[in-house]
């Protein structure tokens, strides 16, 4: 301690998880906005939003559904380990979280470039065709799906920093806030699928 | 060590040495008073070149027809302006300038909770700002649509929107940032002692705030996002030919955009309260009801966005509840107005320049919150909808309410920021010009915007000729008695007196540390025992 150290270092769990939370909280509303819209529009065409989303695979839906929420539970689990002060296994579940996370985005590369290779896609010459509806649904489609894809492309790089974290033991047994704030993020990505998978792929 | 450290004196933070030197010593800084003082810095700037944009205007409509400048100059000019003054100034401002540096001091904390966070959000500030500002240069000429970027103009114009519109949309997660920080400190970092009904009213006020630009900021940014997707990818969420719906786009704006005056005037009116205690030498009267009305417009200002909207077609009833709401959002805010004057009453009254501030700030904002409930009523709205009227209303508010607080609080807390005193003539020199100015330059389009001047228009017919030179002439006024008050605290920072710790004889806990404050403000966390206005 040659100079005075700035207060950085003083630590408070506790408020670094209520920050989190309020974060989840503007993400939540932040695609609020998105739902808003899209409920909106679809009270407006109702039969052309039913047409639509027939077109979605319900089979990629759901195992993209499954994905997720497995990743869920698995670094829900690897909080849970490093509690317990097994290193070892909580980099294996947070690397099982990375891996679905990543058979996530590979699913999704399907779907999107499958609908993509049909010619369906915002600005395309057979959607301009179809009615103000479908053009409305598909553009909601990929507006929203693309900003939650975005969302686990920062989570998977929030896990795989904390995962670097953990390997250095910065985030241990006593200290790991922000292990539990990852896996918060993650829940919230989680969650959010768990309303557009409905919204997209099941209400017909 | 320790005893050595004791030792040593501590260095302000000023002068402290730390890892970087020079201006890296301030850009990486996580110190809430250097952040404090770099958002100042940056706006000082960014305000010189909207001021100057707001001039150029004004000489333009000193005369009807071309006089500087054509429609298309003009258009971009206030777009500019209004984007700037709006998203990068008053937004911002009071929360990231003094929120930074005295909430920590105030409620006795060593920093914000998160200070990386806080740093970063600087960061995001200025990386927003470079961004809004480069769709000047770039592409097809600047941005036309005023910063309220209404569809369907603002995806079909060919000007350069884009940048625009990111930048917006990024300066949002500074504000966001910022908000969650302050949220935190002041629930985890208050002093021992320091209850709820304890901390002093600018905290109070940041806190409303805080939670404002925590709920409303993501609203505007998805909207803003959907015009950015909707200029990229024509995806069609406010394009009619395309099924989507511009009016919708109004609402989602202005959700966000009236609780976002109160993230500006809310700080202001925290300013407010913490100078004319100090001045009047008197508690303040009614703590409580300062504090709930500050909640209650925080809350209430949720659900008036409509009148912004009372001539783009809406049901009977939207209109006739929007109408009532907004005049019920005019309670709250009366109610701090008679707190003030009743603080005043019977005081042993210390004529110094914050004070003075705080004053004209009650006389302008007066007038702003009146001409709001003129415009809040339906047959008045739709006759003076988008006229000068409502120009002169929201600068009364904005520049009037936001602007004078900022200046009073510049005032009120130089000698704590810098360690020395401004000279007192040349300040309030400076505040009768501006203030003779202001008045000058906006009284005149109230009266323009009644007998039907159109707002947002570089040419006007002859009959509006008079008062637009009068106006016009008072812009210039102002700008000189904004020239005398920065000159003034420019040559102060370096060459003014020494201030000792609590010039203005306050009692909230900024006046207990040293001017300026050492590097970890206090060497040991205050007890409170005593409320904040303690005076008698
Ligand atoms: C005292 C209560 C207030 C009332 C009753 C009120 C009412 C209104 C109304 C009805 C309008 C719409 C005018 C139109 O028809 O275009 C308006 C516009 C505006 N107000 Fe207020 N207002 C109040 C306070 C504020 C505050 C505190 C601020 C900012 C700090 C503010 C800033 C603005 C701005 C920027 C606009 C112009 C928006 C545009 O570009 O069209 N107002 N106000
Ligand atoms: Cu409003």
């Amino acid at each position: 301690m040659t100079d005075h150290a700035h207060i950085d270092e003083h630590r408070d769990d506790e408020g670094a998880k209520t920050g989190m939370w309020i974060f989840i909280f503007t993400e939540l509303l932040l695609f609020g906005g998105l739902f808003i819209v899209y409920s909106i529009y679809r009270y407006l065409n109702p039969m052309a939003f039913h047409l639509a989303a027939e077109e979605l695979d319900i089979f990629i839906g759901t195992a993209n559904t499954v994905i997720l929420l497995v990743s869920s539970m698995t670094i829900a689990m690897a909080v849970t380990s490093i509690q317990l002060k097994n290193k070892r296994l909580t980099l294996i579940l947070m690397g099982i979280t990375v891996c679905l996370a990543l058979a996530f985005m590979v699913n999704k590369y399907f779907e999107w470039s499958g609908k993509i290779s049909h010619g369906i896609f915002p600005g395309s010459e057979i959607l301009h065709q179809s009615s103000q509806g479908e053009i409305l649904f598909f553009g909601l489609y990929y507006a929203m799906t693309g900003l939650h894809a975005l969302h686990i492309i920062i989570g998977v790089a929030f896990i795989a920093y904390v995962m670097w974290l953990v390997k250095t033991e910065d985030v241990k047994h006593d200290d790991y806030v922000i292990l539990e704030n990852s896996a918060l993020y993650w829940h919230l990505v989680d969650l959010i699928w768990i309303f557009l998978f409905p919204l997209f792929y099941l209400i017909t | 060590m320790t005893e050595t450290l004791k030792q040593t004196p501590t260095p302000s933070f000023l002068e402290y040495q730390g890892r970087f030197k020079g201006i890296f010593a301030w850009i990486f800084s996580t110190d809430h008073k250097r952040i404090g003082l770099l958002y100042l810095y940056s706006m000082l700037v960014f305000f010189s070149i909207a001021a100057t944009l707001g001039l150029m205007m004004k000489l333009e409509l000193i005369a009807p027809g071309r006089t500087i400048m054509g429609a298309q100059t003009y258009n971009s000019f206030f777009t500019l302006h209004g984007i700037t003054m709006i998203f990068l100034i008053v937004v911002p401002g009071l929360p990231a300038v003094f929120g930074n540096f005295f909430l920590p001091i105030l409620i006795g904390a060593k920093d914000v909770a998160f200070p990386k966070l806080n740093l970063f959000s600087w960061w995001i500030y200025i990386v927003g700002a470079f961004i809004a500002l480069s769709s000047q240069f770039l592409g097809d000429g600047p941005p036309d649509t005023g910063w309220t970027f209404y569809a369907p103009y603002s995806f079909k114009t060919g000007t350069n929107m884009l940048p625009a519109v990111t930048g917006a949309f990024v300066l949002g997660f500074s504000s966001i940032a910022t908000g969650i920080n302050f949220i935190v400190t002041i629930h985890r970092l208050r002093a021992p002692g320091m209850k709820w009904m304890k901390m002093p009213l600018f905290p109070w006020a940041l806190y409303g705030t805080a939670w404002i630009q925590v709920l409303a900021t993501p609203i505007v940014g998805i909207t803003l996002l959907m015009v950015v997707l909707e200029r990229t990818l024509q995806i069609g969420f406010f394009d009619p030919a395309l099924g989507g719906d511009p009016i919708l786009y109004q609402h989602l704006f202005w959700i966000y955009s009236h609780p976002a005056v109160y993230i500006m005037i809310l700080p202001a009116m925290g300013v407010i309260s913490e100078i004319i205690p100090t001045f009047a030498r008197k508690t303040i009267f009614g703590y409580t009801a300062i504090v709930v009305s500050t909640l209650a417009i925080a809350f209430v200002g949720y659900f008036v966005w409509g009148h912004h909207m009372f001539t783009s077609g809406m049901s009977g009833v939207a209109l006739y509840t929007f109408s009532i709401l907004t005049f019920l959002v005019a309670i709250p805010s009366a109610i701090k107005i008679f707190n003030w004057v009743a603080t005043l009453h019977k005081a042993s009254i210390d004529l110094q320049t914050p004070f003075l501030w705080a004053l004209c700030f009650l006389f302008v904002f007066m007038i702003g919150g009146l001409s709001g409930m003129v415009l809040g009523a339906l047959s008045a709205n739709v006759h003076l909808h988008d006229t000068a009227f409502v120009v002169a209303h929201f600068h009364y508010i904005v520049f009037g309410g936001t602007g004078f607080a900022f200046f009073g609080a510049l005032h009120y807390w130089f000698p704590k920021m810098f360690g020395r005193m401004y000279d007192k003539s040349w300040a309030n020199i400076g505040l009768a010009i501006f203030f003779t100015g202001f008045n000058t330059l906006y009284l005149p389009m109230f009266y323009l915007g009644i007998t039907g001047m159109p707002r947002r228009y570089y040419d006007y017919v002859e009959r509006f000729h008079g008062p637009n030179i009068v106006s016009s002439m008072g812009a210039m006024l102002m700008i000189s008695g904004l020239i005398i008050l920065i000159t003034n605290l420019v040559r102060s920072a370096r060459h003014g007196a020494k201030a000792g710790k609590d010039p203005w004889k306050g009692k909230t806990l900024e006046w207990t540390v040293d001017s300026p404050p050492s590097l970890e403000n206090f060497d040991e966390i205050p007890l409170v025992t005593q409320d904040p206005y303690d005076y008698d």
